[in-house]
């Protein structure tokens, strides 16, 4: 990349473009950062679909609007939600443990990366990358047309090969996530009589503490005032933290058979919160 | 913006991508770091295309992106039948084939 080749570009760009394209290259550089160093697949997917849609306006930015809007139905319409519908299925709760099973993995991967990165920056810098054609017909208005007729003549086979394929993948995936049923299916009476046998018949205890909180990671309380654990999905009580923590886990801690002489305590702290909430609300009404 | 910087950025992305397949162990991050390395030389494509003034790197991008949806699908197919019988989307766990 020589200085006339910088000064070309940046005589036939739009200064918008270029502001643009920064913008956009910090937001998904950083993106990407993020989405190596989250613990949780969850955030890791929510990056990942910030860097997609930045790409996506870069393509538009490269006059390319076909493939901006196909980088966006195809990769963060499908692929994205196809992932966090299997996040969803497999692991929300998994997180990568911090514990290396190969020693010096991580320094080794960063020096890797690092390596990756200065052999293809010499690569690209001893390349000449000449400047942007100017915008011409086929980066406008009819960029789709050129597409399709570059689709449907010249690369008219490997089109069809793609069809193929993505025959074969959709027929690979329903054959892959199929299941075979392996026992009779079981009946409403087996289903009832599991139900009563498991010793918890009655449907879960719902979340949240109507006189203060409905929300769903909060735990409800039971008639003798403790949290219920069996209230609130672990995922989210785990998500949320302290709060969550502290309150289920003080009753936990209690010896058994003490349960009663520490409720006081916990009914203490639960009834703080209502009583001052009213007591404020009746000093408003006047 | 000249191609050199899409290429530049198209560069730094493929080695976060590259480097997220090493570190990470979920299997399904590692299916989004390869996911942002296709994503990264697509740019790079389109980079090109631009550089040449002609439409062939756009279309190469595009049957890019359909092989990565295929990819896609029959790679998390086979990830949820792993975890259905190993209950563990870790990369580490399944070594069964390993010694």
């Amino acid at each position: 990349m020589t200085a006339g080749h910088l000064l070309a570009a940046s005589q036939g760009t739009s200064t918008g473009a270029s502001v643009t394209f920064w913008i956009l290259a910090v937001i998904s550089v950083t993106a990407g950062l993020g989405m190596v160093l989250a613990r949780k697949a969850v955030y890791c997917a929510v990056l990942l679909a910030v860097v997609m849609l930045s790409l996506a306006i870069l393509y538009l930015v490269a006059g390319a609007p076909f493939l901006a809007f196909v980088q966006i139905i195809v990769y963060t319409g499908a692929v994205l939600m196809l992932f966090l519908f299997v996040l969803m299925i497999v692991g929300v709760s998994a997180r990568d443990s911090l514990r290396e099973n190969i020693p010096g993995q991580r320094l080794g991967a960063a020096v890797a990366g690092i390596a990756l990165l200065v052999l293809l920056s010499l690569i690209v810098g001893h390349a000449v990358i000449g400047p942007a054609v100017p915008a011409g017909a086929q980066y406008g208005l009819t960029n789709i047309q050129g597409i399709a007729h570059l689709i449907f003549t010249r690369y008219v086979f490997p089109f069809e090969a793609t069809a193929a394929l993505l025959i074969t993948a959709a027929l690979g995936a329903m054959v892959l996530a199929h299941r075979e049923r392996l026992g009779p299916k079981p009946t409403q009476r087996d289903l009832s009589r599991e139900r009563v046998a498991s010793g918890h018949p009655t449907p879960l205890p719902g979340p949240g503490v109507y006189a203060r909180h409905n929300a769903v990671d909060f735990p409800a309380l039971l008639p003798d005032g403790t949290p219920s654990q069996l209230s609130v999905n672990p995922v989210i009580a785990r998500a949320s933290g302290g709060r969550l923590g502290h309150e289920t886990s003080a009753p936990e801690q209690l010896p058994p058979g003490n349960g009663t002489g520490a409720e006081p305590e916990g009914t203490a702290a639960e009834g703080a919160a209502p009583e001052g909430a009213g007591s404020e609300r009746e000093e408003a009404r006047p | 913006m000249s191609p050199a910087h899409f290429v530049a950025l198209a560069v730094i992305l493929f080695v976060i991508g590259a480097v997220g397949v090493l570190v990470r162990r979920n299997a399904l991050v590692i299916f989004m770091c390869v996911e942002l390395m296709l994503n990264a030389v697509n740019l790079a494509f389109v980079a090109f295309a631009r550089m040449h003034g002609n439409l062939d790197g756009q279309v190469i991008a595009f049957f890019v992106m359909v092989v990565a949806a295929a990819e896609v699908v029959v790679g998390l197919a086979i990830l949820m039948t792993i975890f259905r019988t190993r209950r563990s989307a870790s990369v580490d766990d399944a070594n069964l084939l390993k010694y």
